[in-house]
């Protein structure tokens, strides 16, 4: 989504990106995100929460009428209200991806190495 | 305290992400923001996968699980009218339950309806916009890039939007 920004961006619209992987928006490089730190699929909040999905909205805009040049990045304070393990659960698909399913073996491989003591040379 | 980008992603894929070398294309676009917000007209994005049933087909997930490394590149578009029932969601790297309770969690169509009646923005564009995020693996974003992005920016540039909110799921 990031590079969609940057799309929209080059066609000569102001774009305002709120993610919840700062990291990732900032290696693609998007003109202003706002980053909040909610789980994947609640990037505005939790349903009926109406007043926090205005709070962050309302940080949003302060983005996009604040920042003065590309890549401006603004994280918001705002905290998920329930407790992680019970988010981390939730907004999973009840099956894996067809892609994780296939890449499971290989993803498990980056951990081994990620790991692995470094032999320092 | 800046941001966790990980702390709800599962340690395999954000040791996955952490190893991309990837670096921004430089120059980042940039489009001023050259008048008050009360006198901005938004469009609204997300890539959430959402699609209104009985307007519009939902995303191609039957050849996503024939082709587990292909994502639909396709958008759909969400008329600011819609009624919760009316909305669906097809993307199967996110459970949509909460989604399909409150769809303004990725896509605020009434929290904007809000803000135009309170005269904080000038308005919203008649149509809001869906992608579904997973562009295959490894990502392939061309034609969200030569396509499909384009083909939004200009029926939203038509209506006279000229800011966009974008909702990554």
């Amino acid at each position: 989504m990031p590079v969609l920004a940057r799309t929209l961006e080059q066609a000569g619209l102001s774009t305002l990106l709120v993610s919840n992987m700062p990291f990732w928006a900032e290696r693609v490089g998007t003109p202003r995100t706002l980053a909040v730190e909610f789980p994947f699929g609640h990037t505005l909040g939790a349903p009926g929460d109406a007043d926090r999905q205005r709070r962050v909205i309302e940080q949003a805009l302060e983005v996009l009428e604040s920042a003065t040049a590309p890549g401006s990045s603004v994280h918001s304070a705002e905290t998920w209200p329930f407790p992680q393990a019970e988010a981390m659960k939730d907004w999973q698909p009840e099956t894996p991806s067809p892609v994780i399913q296939t890449m499971a073996p290989r993803l498990r491989e980056v951990l081994r190495q990620q790991r692995r003591p470094q032999d320092g040379t | 305290m800046p941001v966790d980008s990980f702390k709800f992603l599962p340690r395999s894929l954000a040791a996955f992400y952490m190893a991309s070398d990837l670096q921004p294309q430089l120059p980042i676009p940039w489009t001023p923001l050259e008048r008050p917000l009360a006198e901005c007209k938004f469009g609204l994005l997300t890539s959430g996968g959402l699609y209104v049933r009985g307007l519009e087909p939902p995303f191609d997930l039957e050849r996503e699980q024939r082709e587990p490394t292909w994502g639909d590149p396709s958008f759909r578009r969400l008329p600011i009218g819609i009624r919760q029932e009316d909305v669906g969601v097809s993307h199967l790297h996110i459970n949509p339950g909460d989604i399909l309770l409150d769809f303004n969690i990725l896509l605020p169509i009434q929290r904007f309806q809000e803000l135009v009646s309170e005269g904080r923005i000038s308005g919203l564009a008649q149509n809001a916009y869906s992608f579904m995020g997973f562009q295959g693996f490894p990502a392939d974003t061309q034609a969200w890039q030569e396509r499909y992005g384009p083909q939004v920016a200009g029926e939203l540039k038509a209506e006279g939007v000229n800011c966009v909110l974008l909702v990554p799921a």
